[in-house]
């Protein structure tokens, strides 16, 4: 009985050492990502919406929903590396207005714009590096630092406002245009109808950037060791407390970057913007499997994950679907889609 | 000394055929296990042998595969540690289970708190229970919080706790790894007690002179299967180690340091190492090509010395380090790696590896730039290359290099960590528990794997709490006691009674220096 239970032993262990890892393994490892189930759900979800509404699958409404979520999906970049390690920021939805509110009365005041952006960018990353500090010096947690400067920051825009949107039709043609302009060419003099917005190609960029990032660098690795397991990093020689602070600034930082585009999309600065955008967010990089207790996620899982909540959004108002029902439904879809994957995982393991 | 038990009294467990799988490991292959009534029973087996998996199995942490257990004549089983309790089964687990800001008193009634009728914690008959079991062990305070109590104190609360659930079966799982001599003597005096007034024991542990002088019987598992039970008068202390080795013991252990191996050529001089509460003045030399161990009880600050060394941890350390002649100074790990001094973790699944993430990012993890291009992007195929070579040197046996560590088994994730500190070609390795919880083979590895590197002139410096390890494997052993340096044996006086008499009896100058010490600790 023994000797025999031994064996089987080491055949299993054989197995898996001679393991094939030929062009099927490939495919077996793409078609377990996440990131293709999401795919999958968009792809159905884009077939039914066509025949649904005939509105759907036009450039137009394509655009307008790739506007609407290009913004939000800078800071989903920010937030996933957070999140990855170990991390989590309430504050993004006012550190985004406070950018905006910033660089517009800078502006207002007579500032360059260019320079106004930077400086609201720069204070935006002030802002994460204050969190980073209380969290890994004070010893506080994340998500307690960042409620309460989520609520600073609100009050910071209204108090530079005095609760009024901020009036900037002033800004110069060239500034507008990041936020408002196209590339490609216009057929048939219908203006920009085939072009892309500068803010999705921006987007694109930055996706695609760190994307790779996360991926490749040995900096980026680094946030995925100390979110996989903190003190095995430390043990690792690891800076970890550097790791999450810079994180932390970095998500601040793309807040400040997203908040300078919004500004020039919209040439306002409207203090109450962002209301709740702090858990889209987050919802859409969990989605994207990202995990809350850090260590896993990928940066285009997050986007998928953004895609996924805007093309839903987007289907529910094209479909006539009450405004009060949209927050059930979108919040249902976020429970099912991370239990199936939590339901997934525990199986595969 | 004690009443050799009866083969006649009845049988309180009867563990028939119990079987358990965990994933791919056979943990347990249908074992069998008999409790008499009033005896003492010793279990023993190497880490990994199994002797966990069946305890938890029978406190209901874990549901067998197969098999039965029979608890008075009657079947059962048993679905959670509470319905182990009802079934008079109490435990002493190895790991202290306490909760830190809660009284002591508290801690101990904490199982009953489930089964009280009242609507209100009646404090004061709390601690008046509380004391009068203590009355019995060690006169502790009930009202103290258990944070700030000694690892021995803790383990007399551990203790105190089983002792009040009214039990038939006691399980002690090593109480003693945390306890002087003195107080493991009043352990064994409370165990002989309570054997008397009829309850069962069973007693794991891994020391051989504890098990002759307080057990009748012996069970000895081997790889999960059971291979021996006996009277312990039936049997000598190498009828146990070779049964629990399951060969002879010679070969276990790597040969040590021939003679003309020996030299004075020092790697690593320690010099006065203080630290505001938890060691004083502690030197002492790592030569080369020996492997030097540090043995103690647990909470004598062994680790706690290497992690101020290595950078890790450390509140107001003072002394001189000298690495190869010059000094070393490491206020961060991260420093401490640059200059070849690396740190294994007793804590592998805590500290020591990243479980969810491939093996091959976890050899690379402690020097990312070693498998970097110029541009700061990590090169998979020269990372995949670097975790196959050291897969290799170490003969682990894994899957896929890009398999999640948690797919291996635990002497090959220790082997995944050690290749992460062989990465970075360390000049001094500290070794804290290198085998805990790892299978007799791979522990048998990993020993040649540093003497290897012991010969190859690599600092080696080895911490654990498993005296047969460190008098197998090192060349001199220091004994660490309360926070400063007890004694240094070798040679021919390397044996248990030498160590353990060195960890735990304090003579008058220490009683003096341990004074200063818990002053320094907790002042007035």
């Amino acid at each position: 009985m023994e000797t025999m239970s031994v064996e089987t032993g080491l055949v299993e262990e054989e197995y898996r050492m001679k393991r094939p890892t030929g062009p099927i393994d490939h495919l077996k490892s793409i078609l377990k990502a996440r990131e293709t189930g999401l795919i999958l759900i968009i792809m159905v979800l884009f077939i039914v919406m066509s025949f649904a509404s005939p509105h759907f699958l036009t450039w137009a409404n394509m655009r307008v929903m790739f506007m609407a979520f290009a913004i939000e999906g800078i800071v989903v970049v920010g937030m996933t590396v957070l999140l990855i390690s170990g991390g989590i920021d309430l504050s993004v939805g006012s550190v985004v207005t406070l950018s905006m509110v910033l660089a517009g009365w800078l502006f207002l005041s007579g500032m360059d714009p260019w320079l106004a952006s930077l400086c609201a960018i720069a204070a935006c990353a002030g802002i994460g590096a204050l969190m980073g500090f209380w969290v890994t010096r004070i010893g506080l947690h994340h998500f307690i630092v960042s409620l309460a400067v989520m609520v600073i920051a609100r009050g910071v825009s209204l108090l530079i406002t005095e609760g009024r949107p901020l009036g900037l039709f002033t800004l110069p043609a060239e500034f507008k245009f990041i936020g408002q302009g196209a590339l490609g060419p216009s057929i048939f003099g219908f203006e920009d109808s085939w072009s892309v917005p500068v803010v999705i190609v921006f987007f694109l960029f930055v996706v695609a950037l760190f994307d790779f990032l996360m991926r490749r660098s040995a900096m980026f690795r680094k946030v995925f060791y100390t979110g996989s397991n903190e003190k095995a990093a430390a043990y690792s020689g690891i800076r970890t407390k550097k790791v999450i602070f810079l994180s932390t600034v970095f998500c601040s930082a793309m807040c400040g970057v997203a908040g300078i585009l919004n500004m020039a999309r919209f040439a306002s600065a409207p203090p109450y913007f962002g209301l709740g955008m702090e858990l889209n967010i987050i919802a859409a990089a969990v989605i994207g499997g990202a995990s809350l207790n850090g260590g896993s996620g990928t940066v285009f899982g997050a986007i998928l994950g953004a895609v996924l909540l805007s093309t839903v959004a987007s289907s529910l108002s094209l479909l006539d679907v009450s405004v009060y029902w949209q927050g059930i439904i979108s919040g249902s879809i976020l429970l099912f889609a991370v239990s199936a994957d939590h339901y997934l995982h525990k199986k595969r393991l | 000394m004690s009443i050799r038990s009866d083969a006649s009294k009845p049988l309180v467990l009867d563990i028939r055929d119990v079987s358990k799988a965990f994933g791919g490991t056979q943990a347990l292959k249908s074992v069998n296990f008999q409790l008499r009534h009033g005896e003492i029973h010793a279990l023993a087996g190497e880490n990994g042998a199994g002797k966990s998996t069946l305890m938890n199995i029978i406190d209901g942490i874990h549901q067998p595969d197969g098999g039965e257990i029979r608890i008075n004549g009657s079947r059962v089983t048993v679905p959670s540690p509470a319905e182990a309790q009802e079934l008079g089964v109490g435990f002493v687990h190895q790991e202290i289970a306490l909760c830190p800001d809660v009284s002591v008193a508290e801690n101990i009634f904490m199982a009953k708190t489930n089964t009280m009728k009242d609507w209100f914690m009646d404090y004061r008959a709390l601690y008046k229970k509380a004391t009068e079991v203590f009355a019995r062990l060690s006169p502790l305070d009930p009202e103290m919080l258990v944070g700030g109590m000694s690892i021995s104190n803790q383990q007399l609360v551990e203790i105190a706790k089983a002792l009040t659930l009214d039990c038939q079966i006691l399980v002690l799982d090593e109480p003693t790894a945390a306890l002087t001599e003195k107080e493991a003597q009043v352990l064994f005096n409370i165990m002989h007690d309570l054997k008397d007034q009829g309850m069962s024991i069973i007693y794991i542990s891994h020391r051989m002179a504890e098990i002759f002088e307080h057990c009748d019987r012996v069970t000895v598992f081997r790889d999960g299967a059971h291979v021996l039970t006996d009277d312990v008068s039936n049997l000598t202390q190498q009828d146990i180690i070779n049964s629990m080795v399951g060969r002879v013991i010679d070969r276990l252990y790597p040969n040590k340091q021939a003679d003309c191996e020996k030299t004075d050529d020092v790697i690593l001089q320690v010099h006065g190492l203080s630290e505001r509460t938890r060691f004083r003045d502690i030197s002492f030399d790592l030569r080369r090509r020996e492997i030097l161990g540090f043995a103690g009880l647990i909470g004598a600050g062994r680790s706690e010395i290497i992690k101020a060394i290595c950078g890790l941890e450390g509140d107001g350390v003072s002394g001189n380090v000298m690495l190869n002649g010059q000094i070393f100074e490491a206020p961060d790990y991260t420093r401490a790696v640059e200059q070849g001094v690396v740190y294994l973790s007793e804590d592998r699944k805590g500290e020591g590896v990243f479980l969810a993430l491939p093996i091959s990012q976890n050899i690379s993890a402690l020097k990312l730039e070693q498998v970097c291009n110029g541009w700061g992007l990590v090169d998979k195929p020269r990372e995949a290359r670097q975790a196959r070579a050291f897969g290799d040197r170490l003969n682990l046996k894994r899957g896929h290099i890009t398999h999640p560590v948690s797919s291996l088994s635990g002497g090959n994730q220790q082997k995944v960590a050690l290749a992460k500190m062989l990465s970075v070609n360390p000049k001094v390795i500290f070794l804290d528990e290198p085998t805990r919880g790892v299978d007799v083979g791979a522990k048998s590895e990993i020993h040649c794997i540093l003497r290897d590197l012991a010969r190859e002139g690599v600092g080696i410096l080895v911490i654990s709490s498993e005296l047969p390890e460190l008098i197998g494997l090192c060349d001199r052993v220091l004994v660490i006691r309360e926070g400063h340096l007890g004694g240094e044996v070798s040679g021919d006086d390397l044996t248990e009674e030498n160590i353990m008499h060195l960890a735990s009896i304090p003579t008058e100058t220490d009683a003096m220096r341990n004074k200063n010490l818990q002053m320094a600790m907790c002042p007035p």
